[in-house]
């Protein structure tokens, strides 16, 4: 029986290995997609431009404007001296905000009398419009600290210190790029298996491979391995990359992250293998896969998180097994995690994966009558 | 090339014919957008809202209720007590909290002499939920210094344009119906040029008298007229379901749908000039336009943040003229700077696609 398996298998792996074509649509576009996807999936501010309207040319505006050339996250384009230009700037996006300093507001300043400093900023996208803002009330805290202290009129009540865990600069990267060695396990080995049975019923060999005394099992079992074995190798690939290239620490165990890979790579092979069950071509195979990954993607934390979600769509996302992948890979990278910390995560992908194998080798059986 | 109106007249009702006989472009129009708008509609948000924080407070003063009480009325916490700050970290490392607010014990006296501190962990895994919540934290102790008697000097009045409730789903909306309609379009023809390649019938039908002009052109309208359909549901679900504003003018918005409809096509006649399957000219359209159009084309990650090389890169990728036209269309209005600018290059792009097709299908005819 084993030799079964091990022939059926090699056999998979020529299958999937033979044409040169098929290696290199394996291993190019993913990395291609890692390190476009790398750079380009960032939440954070860059050379945000920025337009300024002093009206008070004081020393005091001059210091607090001179603060936001100082910071990288900035880039100013423009100095306008009516209150008309605004409009024009901000519509045609050439500034995304416009930093205005009122007359008297250095004198309303020293007296401690209430000084506006209006902001006045582009909201199409609200994202990028609130961690503007909070740079600028973070440039604006430190300053108006300073002029206190300086002038010696009481300072804030209390200054606030926010500090953060796991990933002190809060770059955006550290959080997306762990998730793309999941997207990418997840599109390599659904596109291996679900076209695997239906490239077989196309040549009309599946037929042959039911009629030999194989059993729906050992059928299943070889046709699991490949795709468990190309899975884990594009993953080990994507892990490397993400260290070394990327530069995102490797805080927690390895074991404990290769664990999340392989139960979150069977409970893929077996949706894999599901999709390829029921269609007849390797079109609809495409198509299944296709169905399946968006909602996949979109509705596991990947990108943008699972408590924003609807109620409703967020107890959908239970059945996900990608979104319990990117807990294990988040918490093994940057915080650290051990297997202990994750042993929720690890049942729930072993459910669906132990279901969705269970349902695929049903289908194939019943293919067989 | 002369083309005669008889002719592509009869191609187009060809065309509509095979529509109704098998339903699968009319799922790729109509189903697949619905689809798509549901899942990335619901799906896809940045807004953060009742953040589950743990609150150590070793101080029961009047103050520190103040502060609290600022973050018990704000919709974007959910604040939890903690009696320590070691069940409060552990808290956090378990996720069940996403930030700590921590005020010591003698924080009455220090305030009293201005002299407080007040300090906060995010759990800064999701960097942009982090930075959210830090903006939060600090917007909550402006208010609190502001209710402060006689303190703070200067006053930060920020406007927010265009999106004054600052609804993330207000901007990823039009976004992302300029990401499925890319999808959409290339499909529509990508499939059905590939399928006449698959099945025979684009060789019977260039045995006829008819041109290539006239059947790219008896391709293109049946397609744009289902694609624009599928466009016209996707903006009533956005505006009618999802309450997105739309700002902007309907004719104005209609236009560039149009030019935008025309390019996806002509992406997707292209693919197929080479893909002669629809198995291969489905899994281009997917890795060519759409992953770009999704990750490229500023309708999440905004393009300024990226580097330079990747910026240049957008440039090629008809969907990012598309998001900026719309994104502005729906919440800013009628800027004309922008939309002409946009549609000019995306109707540049478009009319190169459709230049490459006509070049790689003469070849073919030989």
């Amino acid at each position: 029986m084993l030799t079964h398996i091990i022939a059926l298998i090699i056999k998979e792996f020529l299958a999937i290995l033979r044409d040169r074509k098929a290696r290199i649509t394996l291993i190019g576009p993913p990395i291609a997609q890692l390190i476009i996807f790398g750079y380009a999936a960032t939440f954070d501010l860059k050379d945000v431009p920025y337009a300024v309207y002093d009206e008070d040319h004081s020393l005091a505006s001059r210091e607090l404007l001179a603060r936001f050339e100082g910071a990288k996250a900035f880039r100013r384009v423009a100095v306008i001296q009516r209150e008309d230009a605004v409009r024009g700037l901000i519509d045609t996006q050439q500034a995304l905000l416009v930093l205005h300093v009122p007359q008297q507001f250095q004198s309303r300043l020293v007296t401690a009398k209430s000084a506006p400093f209006q902001v006045i900023i582009d909201g199409r996208n609200s994202n990028t419009a609130m961690l503007a803002l909070n740079y600028v009330n973070e440039i604006t805290a430190g300053f108006s600290a300073d002029m206190a202290r300086r002038s010696g009129i009481a300072g804030p009540a209390a200054e606030l210190v926010v500090r953060s865990w796991y990933n002190p600069n809060l770059e955006s990267r550290w959080f997306i790029v762990p998730g793309i060695v999941g997207l990418l396990t997840m599109v390599v080995t659904l596109m291996v298996t679900a076209l695997s049975i239906a490239r077989e019923r196309e040549a009309g060999t599946f037929d042959q491979l039911l009629v030999t005394p194989m059993n729906p099992f050992e059928i299943l079992v070889g046709k699991t391995v490949p795709g468990l074995v190309i899975g884990l190798f594009e993953g080990s690939i994507i892990v490397l990359l993400t260290v070394f290239w990327f530069d995102v620490p490797l805080r927690g165990s390895v074991f404990a992250l290769y664990v999340g890979l392989l139960l979150f790579s069977l409970s893929v092979i077996g949706v894999g293998l599901m999709i390829s069950a029921i269609s007849a071509t390797q079109q609809q195979g495409l198509l299944g896969a296709f169905l399946f990954m968006v909602p996949a993607v979109t509705l596991s934390g990947f990108a943008t998180p699972i408590a924003n979600m609807p109620e409703i769509i967020q107890i959908f996302t239970l059945l996900n097994p990608f979104r319990y992948f990117l807990v294990v890979v988040r918490k093994v990278f940057l915080e650290g995690a051990g297997v202990e910390l994750l042993t929720s995560q690890y049942m729930c992908m072993a459910a669906i994966g132990v279901v969705t194998l269970f349902a695929a080798a049903m289908m194939f059986r019943r293919r067989m009558y | 090339m002369s083309f005669s109106l008889r002719r592509i007249r009869s191609l187009v009702r060809k065309e509509f014919m095979q529509i109704i006989r098998d339903p699968s472009s009319i799922a790729i129009a109509i189903v697949q957008p619905m689809f798509l708008l549901f899942i990335f509609g619901y799906g896809i948000s940045l807004d953060a809202s009742h953040v589950p924080v743990a609150c150590v407070t070793e101080s029961n003063g009047l103050e520190a209720r103040e502060f609290l009480r600022g973050l018990y009325q704000s919709q974007y916490f959910d604040p939890r007590t903690y009696g320590s700050m070691a069940e409060a970290e552990q808290a956090m490392i378990h996720g069940d909290v996403m930030a700590i607010l921590w005020l010591k014990s003698d924080f009455e006296r220090q305030v009293a002499t201005h002299n407080g501190r007040i300090e906060a962990i995010v759990n800064g895994v999701d960097a942009n939920t982090a930075r959210l919540v830090q903006g939060y934290l600090i917007g909550n102790w402006w208010q609190w210094l502001a209710r402060h008697a006689g303190a703070v000097g200067l006053k930060l009045e920020p406007r927010i344009w265009f999106n004054a409730e600052v609804r993330s789903r207000n901007y990823l909306l039009p976004g992302i119906i300029a990401v499925i309609m890319t999808l959409t379009g290339t499909l529509l023809t990508a499939m059905v040029v590939a399928r006449e390649w698959e099945r025979g019938t684009m060789e019977a039908l260039l045995s006829t008298p008819v041109t290539i002009g006239e059947v790219i052109i008896g391709k293109v309208i049946p397609y744009f007229i289902l694609g624009m359909a599928g466009m016209g549901l996707s903006v009533m679900t956005a505006r009618w379901l999802f309450q997105v504003p739309l700002v902007g003018s309907h004719w104005l918005l209609l236009v560039v749908s149009c030019v935008y409809m025309l390019a996806a096509l002509g992406m997707g006649l292209f693919i197929s000039s080479f893909a002669r399957n629809q198995f291969i000219a489905g899994q281009l359209a997917i890795i060519t336009t759409y992953l770009p159009a999704f990750m490229l084309s500023g309708f999440i990650f905004d393009i300024h943040s990226m580097p330079t090389v990747i910026q240049w890169l957008t440039h090629i990728i008809p969907a990012r003229y598309f998001v900026t036209i719309l994104q502005t269309l729906f919440l800013a209005g009628d800027v004309y700077g922008i939309v002409v600018k946009n549609a000019i290059f995306m109707s540049l792009l478009g009319a190169f696609f459709m230049l490459l097709v006509a070049r790689n299908s003469r070849k073919r005819l030989d």
